[in-house]
């Protein structure tokens, strides 16, 4: 039973603009049924120092990640997240998070891995919510446990490894970390902490257009024609093009993810969440060091 | 015999730190999160001669979210650590405020020798991740060092 979208005049320009609800389509359907809110924050204490009332919490690397393999948890302990969270195949969900809903945006890949239908973004994010004084709850939430199937992840759409991007030269790749850690001064992003990549610099032949930068001053996306000047004209994408995105771990690359898939209506999208953490330690694969994008290798 | 084992670490710990360890480890992984967020809660604000000199404190930059810490060692030798962070960042919040209530008048010799993975012991490796743990990890490594500065 889906919710209704957000007919909101600012997300009509978009591709998908049912992927986004604002904080006042938000409000309004609060506690309306099949509306499951769900805050995804990168301080996992975040949600416990009060979160949007009836908003359940789905921490990135606690619930969505597998305990011992790197990978995503299996269609069985999604089924398991899902339903005690009150959600259903069918539900509306919408999330939110900290940071430009940063981690938000991976959850929804996530779910979208799952082959969640109807998952969508709060703009602007728990900040925006929080700066226009809208109500927030210590209260935790009552929660109806949902009956969620057991759904097999499909990977092959949307999740790049790292054979894929072997594969892809030629087509264009976005890493979307900051021009520090592109350039290869630095494998982590400026105040992150070191998260064990052996070398620095890029894939070749990537663009380099930092995730935040489709994120407006406000937190809130910003209008589709700066989109547009970002991606297309900045970063030479054009329609029919495969795209593969990355980040350091797939979170950043998640949200560009979004932008290109949910606002843009790039086709194809993939989000390579091995990341520089797998490109920077594995043997053999080509990097290209310094500002400029650099030549696809030869085969 | 059962009473040999109630000690886990190599390396004594301080009271106030085994208790604070103790306390964790007496809940449920759930609850330990709260008990997290309490010690975030509690983070003390600074005193007055430290506001306003964000040049006299140092930034952890392991950690995801801002915290800056500075350590001072008394007349007597006592080791007082300050440290401020923001309020969206209660997870970076709580591990200082742990580290700012069990170092508190400890000796400088005694925080030297603090076991370094201190903040594993916590069991809060399930219910924060790894990688967050690790800025904690390093927030008391930052501490040691002033400690060592301040002393020498």
């Amino acid at each position: 039973m889906a919710v209704a979208a957000d007919p909101s005049p600012r997300f009509a320009a978009f591709a998908h603009p049912e992927r986004l609800v604002s904080t006042d389509w938000l409000q309004q359907h609060l506690g309306e049924p099949g509306l499951v809110v769900v805050e995804s924050d990168e301080d996992v204490l975040l949600y416990e120092t009060g979160h949007i009332p009836t908003a359940v919490k789905v921490d990135w690397h606690t619930d969505l990640n597998d305990p011992v393999v790197r990978d995503y948890i299996s269609g069985e302990q999604f089924a398991a997240l899902a339903s005690s969270k009150g959600i259903s195949r069918d539900s509306t969900v919408v999330v939110y998070g900290d940071k430009n809903n940063w981690w938000a945006a991976y959850a929804l890949w996530v779910f979208t891995l799952f082959g969640h239908t109807d998952v969508r973004l709060l703009d602007g994010g728990r900040d925006a919510w929080i700066a226009e004084g809208r109500a927030v709850t210590t209260d935790e939430t009552e929660v109806a446990p949902a009956s969620y199937p057991v759904v097999d992840r499909d990977d092959a759409a949307i999740r790049a490894f790292k054979d894929d991007v072997l594969d892809h030269f030629g087509s264009p790749l976005i890493d979307v970390r900051s021009p520090e850690e592109f350039s290869g001064e630095r494998t982590t992003a400026p105040a992150y902490p070191e998260e064990g990549a052996l070398r620095a610099g890029h894939i070749p032949t990537a663009q380099n257009v930092p995730w935040a930068r489709a994120a407006a001053a406000d937190g809130r996306f910003r209008e589709v024609e700066e989109l547009n000047e970002i991606y297309r004209q900045g970063a030479g994408l054009a329609d029919g093009d495969a795209i593969i995105a990355y980040c350091r771990i797939g979170e950043r690359s998640s949200h560009t993810w979004f932008v290109l898939t949910h606002l843009l209506g790039f086709e194809g999208v993939r989000n390579y969440d091995g990341s520089w953490t797998e490109w920077g330690s594995a043997v053999r694969v080509p990097i290209t060091t310094g500002a400029e994008p650099g030549e696809a290798p030869a085969r | 015999m059962g009473h040999n084992f109630t000690d886990m670490d190599a390396t004594e710990l301080p009271d106030s730190l085994a208790e604070i360890r103790d306390d964790f480890l007496g809940l449920e992984v759930k609850e330990r999160l709260q008990l997290l967020l309490e010690f975030s809660n509690e983070l003390p604000e600074l005193p007055e001669r430290y506001r306003d000199h964000p040049d006299l404190f140092e930034r952890v930059e392991e950690c995801q979210s801002p915290i800056f810490i500075v350590v001072e060692v008394d007349g007597e030798g006592s080791v007082h650590l300050f440290a401020t962070a923001p309020p969206e960042a209660p997870t970076t919040r709580g591990f200082a405020s742990i580290l700012v209530q069990g170092i508190e008048g400890l000796s400088a010799s005694q925080v030297l020798e603090l076991a370094d993975d201190y903040p594993s012991m916590l069991g809060l490796t399930a219910a924060v991740s790894p990688l967050r743990i690790r800025g904690m990890t390093a927030m008391l490594a930052r501490i040691k060092r002033q400690v060592r500065e301040r002393t020498a």
